[in-house]
């Protein structure tokens, strides 16, 4: 468990950590370290250098602002899991982020680094791609800001460029009455998901189901969304019939090929149990529509 | 004895230290011109080495030298295995430090770096250039038994370490043919990996002016480690001192003597600077011994109003590539002759086969065979009551021993001390609440849901033992142990010993034992140990007989002391020594109490030594070797509850319960610790841990973040209640509890979840007990009927 030999750089700025990253192609970002150091230790990555941009203030923030709730990449996820603007506009993100390793990693960890590292079984990604998150990204092309279809492109791939790097995301404020929730198989030791689910459902006045989505990580190389599920869902009254008929049809949104297996838990198994973990986070979702 | 200290729950004086992070353990060690060494392992289970190019290495930054299996041939030999199986066609492979020419399973070592700095010495182990040729491995034991299986020592046929037996009672054929009733079961007793909160590390530190050696050293087992250095790299046992510092865990992987240890060793010797070795977490996973990896065709025989008539068993166990020191008396010794359990049974049989394979060595782990045996006993006990639709707790009564308080003889040869088993049984239904969790089950089920009861009946054998015994098992030591109580002219005490604790909290209760014998305050008493040059000889801390067998060599001492002390007392009050009386650490002549000598008194008068009585010497001090008469057998009942989400196939603990009984407790909160600590480790194995080698032998359990080890959110609340039967030979009446927890709760956690599934028709799930597991079980007899 010893890293290779780096060099070490700490950035004040975002515009310094750019043009650390301009000067050093081959550097990697350092936030909180709970996704970089491991691969280091393992010896899986052997950067040249680390930026460390763990200590950029500015970057560290909850607020909302004109129908988005903007949160800089550096935020932990104690932080986002003790957010009150979060946990009564976005529950399920701060449900899924008080669900991740344990308080010290939640301690040091940070939604950035997490989503950057855009490891399959992580739970950010599912709970931000369920409610329409935008990635804002600057850096080598540009300031942009990158929808989650678009930013996660595979297994351990993002939309993050040579250069780049991820200040910010952004998720949309709803005005009319919506709950949402996520739901988690935890791998006993790694606490990583074997499957997350992750529900935010929209109800109009009468208490029907105008909008749903509903998305699926752990299983998979990167979020998937379970339209069918969501397309079931519209226009009834979210009862536990309707969302148990509307659950059933999770398989449709996994391609057997595309599903993730390891020793602990095979492919096959988890696609034949995503349903209970979707009725669970479509339950608790709709419970919360009030 | 004194009610206010043995027997009292005082805290643990050994956690301050620990809590707050000053304890000194091997890694906190630095010494003057210090070098470090990082160990070249294979990555494949079973290649032959064609070449090795350690040059670039040798010139890269800080490295002071490379050394691979020609560098140290001659100079070490192979590890031993010290447990010589008799009778048994025992085969011992030599486990070379350094892989010779063929590397056996992925951790074996290949080469060995020494540098400035641990970074520089990991780095410099990428540049070794290694050139292997693959060979087929073989991971499963029962498949490399098998004909055709890839062999992994030439001059062992077969792959068989050894083939031993145990036959006991009557005729195990005729009791099969007679029988009303057979149950048969295979068991799979997955690998284990310990998890100690430390890993293994040594400094050695030699001088070669003197040729002396200092080794500090992650060991439950300082003296043997002595003993089997001094053989291995030729050191006299008089010139190697070896220290235990402080030592976080172990759970059986640091009894053995490792490869690494021999090496650095002879790194430090070669070099004539100190150096040290400390492995990376996931060096731990991949070379520090395993656990467990037995494969049982087991059955029971009975008649039809469920009494047992016969056991039967086969079990192939998994050695790894190496026999590892204690490894061949694990899966016999301490595991085929309890096969009796807590019942009279009146013929048994079993064939235990030991069987090398590509994987890291098996050795003892917290319980270490006992669990295995317990299971097998347990389980089918419980397959019994299933067939003949009898409660689980009745058909164990209708088998129990009955209670006995001074020797009881089973079929396999051992004489049990003590026990009430159906006592022990009976207070747990009745903590429980036994028949309203029946009903509750029954209420459940017909709600849909599905809700287990387990139950564990176990007895054990630890305290290990006489040395007589341990000489005819072929273990190539003794079992004593030995203590040594010194009284300074204060009347403060140090106590040395010879074992070796390493977590347990002895330096708590063997203050309290001395205490409690010679009416000193237990803050007065220091425990000294873990260094061979300071303590005396003693063979270790396993097979929870520190208290069993070092207690007793202490209270001895301690009592040795009280004699010593009445006789200066008597002389000092001109009294007869027939006279005069001891109390709660004074001594005074019958009837005159309030004329008295303290044993502080008597201890500063004995150091000073003005007044002693005629022929007496001074100073106050006893030494104490002491060799147990038998064996102790803790036992106990354990319960578990569990509910099946049969949607998922996951498990949740809803409640454990326990009933053990260790004798007279001398720290009631450390027996609680154990007794925690242990049901968590064997409901690990229920449900949680198993490491996991796929067919080409690469372990893919090699992190934490795979290989799962209990969590408390997983756990409910412990309920903890005990009897006290005392042993009849031991001087306080004690009996170990280090591993007790462990052997007693994968039955009762594995019973509950198969009681669970009973109306879904499961009666059989590997563990650990997964959800996926437990999920295609459920499809699988739902597909079944």
């Amino acid at each position: 468990m010893f890293a290779p030999q780096f060099d070490y750089y700490r950035a004040g700025s975002v515009a310094e950590a750019a043009a650390l990253l301009a000067e050093h192609p081959e550097a990697k970002l350092l936030a909180g370290g709970h996704s970089l150091i491991p691969l280091l230790k393992l010896r899986l990555a052997a950067p040249s250098a680390l930026v460390d941009i763990g200590r950029i203030d500015s970057l560290r923030s909850i607020r909302e602002e004109s129908g988005t709730i903007e949160i800089g990449a550096l935020t932990t996820h104690s932080e986002l899991a003790s957010s009150e603007l979060l946990r009564s506009r976005a529950t399920a993100l701060a449900e899924a982020a008080g669900m991740i390793g344990d308080p010290a990693v939640r301690n040091r960890g940070t939604i950035g680094g997490n989503v950057a590292h855009a490891d399959p079984a992580s739970d950010l990604p599912a709970v931000l791609a369920c409610l329409g998150a935008e990635f804002r990204v600057t850096g080598g092309n540009g300031d942009r800001s990158v929808g989650a279809s678009d930013f996660f492109e595979g297994l351990m791939s993002t939309a993050i460029g040579e250069g780049d790097i991820l200040t910010s995301i952004g998720i949309p404020t709803v005005d009319s009455a919506c709950g949402s929730a996520y739901a988690k198989f935890a791998h006993p030791a790694s606490r990583y998901a074997v499957i997350g689910a992750a529900a935010a459902l929209v109800v109009d006045e009468d208490g029907s189901c105008t909008c749903a989505s509903v998305t699926l990580g752990g299983l998979v190389p990167a979020p998937v969304r379970a339209t069918a599920v969501e397309e079931a869902l519209v226009g009834t009254r979210l009862d536990a019939a309707a969302i148990a008929s509307a659950s059933g049809l999770t398989g449709d949104a996994l391609d057997a090929d595309d599903v993730l297996g390891d020793v602990y838990a095979s492919a096959e198994y988890r696609r034949s149990v995503a349903q209970v973990w979707v009725q669970r986070a479509l339950s608790s979702a709709a419970a919360r529509c009030g | 004895m004194s009610a206010s200290t043995f027997g009292s729950g005082i805290r643990r004086r050994e956690d301050p230290r620990l809590i707050t992070g000053t304890a000194t353990y091997t890694d906190d060690i630095v010494l003057p011109g210090m070098l470090h060494a990082a160990m070249l392992r294979s990555p494949f289970a079973h290649a032959r080495i064609t070449s090795i190019d350690t040059s670039a290495a040798a010139e890269a930054p800080g490295v002071v030298a490379v050394y691979t299996g020609a560098d140290t041939e001659g100079e070490i030999g192979p590890a031993p295995c010290a447990w010589l199986l008799p009778d048994s066609g025992l085969s011992i492979a030599d486990y070379h430090c350094i892989a010779k020419d063929t590397a056996r399973y992925v951790g074996d070592i290949v080469a060995v770096v020494v540098a400035e700095s641990p970074h520089q010495a990991y780095d410099a182990l990428d540049l070794i250039d290694v050139d292997y040729d693959m060979l087929d491995a073989i991971v499963e034991p029962k498949e490399s038994a098998a004909e055709g299986a890839p062999q992994l020592h030439a001059e062992i046929e077969g792959n068989q370490a050894f083939h031993w037996t145990v036959t006991g009672g009557g005729d195990i054929g005729e009791a099969f043919e007679s029988a009303a009733v057979v149950v048969k079961e295979t068991i799979v007793q997955q690998r284990l990996i310990p998890n100690a909160m430390e890993p293994r590390a040594a400094l050695a530190s030699y001088t070669q002016a003197t040729g002396e050696l200092t080794l500090w050293n992650t060991t439950q087992n300082p003296h043997i480690v002595r003993f089997l250095m001094s053989l291995v790299v030729g050191i006299p046992e008089d010139r190697l001192r070896v220290i235990a510092p402080e030592v976080g865990g172990g759970f059986g992987s640091k009894i053995a003597v490792y490869p690494a240890d021999f090496i650095t060793v002879f790194c430090s010797k070669k070099l004539g600077v100190p150096v040290k070795w400390v492995e990376t977490r996931s060096e731990n996973y991949q070379a520090t011994t395993h656990g467990r990896d037995h494969v049982q065709e087991i059955e029971l025989a009975a008649t039809s109003d469920g009494k047992i008539v016969g056991l039967r068993a086969t079990v192939w166990a998994g050695m790894g590539a190496y026999l590892s020191t204690a490894a061949p008396g694990i899966p016999t010794i301490l595991h085929g002759l309890m096969l009796s359990g807590v019942y009279d049974i009146p013929a048994i049989h079993e064939d235990v086969y030991g069987l090398y394979t590509n994987t890291t060595p098996v050795e003892a782990y917290r319980g270490a065979g006992r669990p295995e045996a317990t299971f097998m006993v347990e389980r089918l006990v419980d397959l019994l009551a299933a067939k003949l639709d009898i409660d689980p707790a009745e058909v164990r009564r209708r088998n129990f021993i009955p209670k006995f308080d001074n020797g009881h003889d089973v079929v396999t040869g051992l004489t049990y001390d003590s026990g009430d088993y159906d006592g022990a049984l009976t207070k747990l239904l009745d903590k429980a609440g036994y028949d309203q969790l029946r009903e509750e089950q029954v209420e459940a089920r017909k709600q849909g849901r599905y809700i287990g009861l387990g139950l564990s009946t176990y007895v054990e054998i630890c305290g290990l033992g006489p040395s007589q015994v341990a000489g005819a098992i072929g273990f190539q030591g003794g079992l004593w142990e030995s203590a040594i109580v010194r009284f300074h002219p204060s009347g403060k005490v140090n106590v040395m010993i010879g074992a070796s604790p390493h977590g347990q909290g002895e330096e708590t209760t063997f203050a309290q034992i001395i205490a409690g014998e010679l009416g000193v305050s237990p803050d007065d008493v220091k425990v000294i140990h873990g260094d061979t040059d300071n303590t005396p000889m003693g063979w270790g801390t396993y097979g929870s007989r520190t208290t069993a067998v070092g207690g007793a060599a202490l209270a001895l001492a301690a009592r040795k002391i009280r004699d010593k002390a009445k006789v200066i007392a008597a002389h000092l009050l001109e009294a007869a020594v027939e006279d005069m009386e001891y109390e709660d650490g004074k001594f005074f002549v019958k009837g005159s109490p309030d004329s008295s000598k303290t044993i502080q008194d008597i201890a500063l008068m004995a150091n000073v030594a003005w007044n002693m009585p005629e022929g007496v010497e001074a100073g106050l001090e006893a030494t104490t070797f002491y060799d147990p008469p038998n064996f102790v057998f803790p036992y106990g009942a354990h319960l578990a509850r569990v509910e099946v989400d049969a949607e998922t196939g996951s498990v949740t603990l809803q409640r454990y319960v326990a009933v053990d009984d260790c004798g007279p407790q001398i720290n009631p909160v450390i027996v609680e610790g154990q007794v925690h600590g242990g049901i968590v480790q064997g409901i690990g194995q229920a449900l949680w841990e198993e490491g996991v080698y796929d067919e080409d032998g690469q372990l893919l359990t090699g992190t934490m973040l795979d290989y799962a080890i209990p969590r408390a959110d997983g756990l409910p609340d412990i309920e903890v209640h005990s009897t006290v039967t005392p042993s009849p030979h031991h001087p306080l009446g004690v009996k170990g509890i280090g591993e007790a927890g462990t052997i007693a709760s994968t039955a009762a956690v594995y019973n509950a979840v198969i009681d669970a599934l009973q109306p879904l028709g499961v009666s059989s799930v590997r563990m650990p007990l997964t959800p996926e597991r437990v999920w295609r079980s459920i499809q699988a007899a739902q597909e079944d009927n």
